[in-house]
């Protein structure tokens, strides 16, 4: 990003905003709630493009990618939202593999490697239950568990661990370290300072604190 | 937005990405409904203007091909004119054959308006000779000449002032039906827009889902327009052989029964109302494909 700004109306809601997520790095993005955190990582996926300045996604210019553009770089972002919207009539095996079926790719050709993710994040038992169905630990996992298999490059979660408990909040974060550790650049938007530490004892994790609409590095209190 | 990629993907299938858009919902049992029922009406449409060109030929042909001479003469003349007009048709080309018609076919023809009991005999009737042309015809002029000099009682009837009006309102007819069939080809496409936007809209989360997981626009779209256009086909298909039923279950074609009768199919025109469902499925395709994109592009 560079000096870029966004406002849903005449007065910017974030400003000035100028940093790089570098391959492989890993990155909590916190501050109080309202402060533009999901409007930042939705500017870092092209669902909201800059009102001033320039966001680059993968060396392209965001504000200049048509709407095809934007699906082939989204197949390269792994998305965590914090509502987890899924396709409530589809069993949760094949909202994991949603991602390589819109790309054209034949899931059934790839069960063994989708069989292997489910299991990985724990939801093998309930692979053939609806969303709906799920807890909201299994729907965080599952979330993560699409975000990731299409191998992307960037990993973007959203409070991940907001509606889940201590302990699967640290098995969600085991994940996302352990997913970093492979080379995938991790940005994750949290007010939850524990974990953070929590993180911060696994990986090398860069805070970045955005208050007043504008990013900062975090201070020596984390 | 790839036109040959639709109609590929429409063609082969593709199971994996029907599945991510849900079946249920108000807009398929609409698009069904409206599909259904417009090709039923099409089917009558179209027999209606198949039957009024049948008619306008029909009258075209056997009109023109026969006339009348009406013969008006003194009692004492009569018989001798209608000789003399008999033998001047007999020497012109074009005639085929010529005949006065008895008392009885003249009672038979004015019984429906005097009754069964007329005297025809006791009355001035004017005597009715019915001329039968060749394919070639004749020359109407030069026939009135010579009809004038040899009976001059007799006035010639060629049926072209009937003619004209009966054949256009037979083409008028054919016409309508046409603009009916245009009219209802058009009503589809408009509902089966109505029908897809409203089920694009009720969809938005699902397309807002597939969108975040890396759809192209045309994917989306695509999911859409093979479920509406096989809704349509579907749907057609259905009323058009209920339509086509309904027709050959229609009293057949009789000579007293007339026009009414006849508003049906005949030999190879059966075949033209199975070209109603695939025409419904041209239509679902585009109104889809265009009330798709558009609302895509309405959608950030």
């Amino acid at each position: 990003m560079h000096d870029a700004a966004f406002g849903y109306g005449a007065e910017p809601i974030l400003s000035a905003l100028s940093l790089r997520l570098a391959p492989g790095s890993f990155h909590f993005l916190t501050g109080p709630s309202g402060a533009g955190k999901t409007t930042f990582l939705k500017l870092c996926y092209a669902e909201l493009v800059a009102t001033t300045g320039a966001v680059t996604i993968f060396g392209e210019d965001a504000a200049r990618l048509d709407r095809d553009k934007i699906a082939l770089t989204r197949q390269r972002i792994g998305v965590v939202h914090q509502d987890c919207e899924f396709l409530d009539h589809l069993p949760i095996r094949e909202n994991i593999a949603l991602p390589l079926t819109v790309a054209g790719r034949d899931s059934s050709a790839q069960d063994a490697n989708l069989d292997e993710l489910i299991a990985w994040v724990g939801l093998s038992a309930r692979a053939q239950a609806r969303p709906p169905e799920l807890s909201g630990g299994e729907r965080q996992r599952a979330a993560l568990a699409r975000a990731i298999i299409m191998d992307p490059d960037l990993i973007l979660a959203d409070e991940p661990t907001g509606n889940v408990d201590w302990e699967m909040s640290l098995r969600l974060l085991q994940l996302l370290c352990a997913l970093n550790k492979m080379g995938k650049t991790v940005l994750i938007a949290t007010h939850d300072m524990a974990l953070i530490r929590a993180a911060k004892a696994q990986v090398q994790a860069r805070v970045l604190r955005l208050a007043g609409g504008r990013v900062s590095a975090a201070g020596a209190d984390l | 937005m790839s036109v040959a990629g639709d109609l590929i993907g429409l063609l082969k299938g593709e199971a994996q990405a029907d599945r991510v858009v849900p079946r249920s919902g108000q807009a398929a049992k609409l698009t069904l409904a409206v599909s259904g029922a417009m090709a039923f009406l099409a089917v009558f449409a179209l027999a209606l203007s198949l039957a009024s060109g049948r008619l306008a030929d029909r009258w075209a042909e056997a009109l023109a091909q026969s006339s009348t001479i009406r013969l008006s003469a003194p009692e004492a003349e009569i018989e001798a004119q209608t000789w003399a007009v008999l033998a001047v048709l007999q020497q012109t080309p074009g005639v085929d054959s010529a005949r006065a018609l008895s008392d009885d076919e003249q009672r038979a023809l004015l019984e429906p308006w005097f009754g069964p009991d007329l005297p025809v005999a006791d009355l001035p009737v004017p005597r009715l000779i019915e001329v039968i042309e060749t394919p070639e015809g004749y020359d109407a002029a030069g026939l009135r000449q010579r009809l004038a000099a040899e009976a001059p009682g007799a006035v010639l009837d060629d049926h072209t002032r009937w003619r004209a009006p009966l054949i256009a309102a037979a083409d008028r007819l054919r016409l309508l039906g046409l603009v009916s069939l245009m009219l209802i080809l058009a009503s589809t496409a408009a509902m089966i827009t109505l029908a897809a936007q409203a089920a694009l809209a009720s969809n938005e989360q699902v397309i807002r889902v597939m969108r975040l997981v890396g759809a192209r626009d045309t994917y989306i779209a695509r999911a859409f327009v093979r479920r509406f256009t096989r809704r349509a086909l579907t749907g057609a298909g259905m009323g058009a052989v209920l339509g086509m039923i309904a027709v050959a279950l229609l009293p057949s074609a009789a000579e007293e029964g007339a026009f009414l009768t006849g508003l049906g199919f005949q030999g190879a025109g059966w075949l033209l109302p199975l070209a109603i469902p695939p025409l419904a499925a041209v239509i679902a395709f585009w109104a889809t494909r265009i009330a798709a994109f558009r609302t895509l592009r309405g959608l950030r």
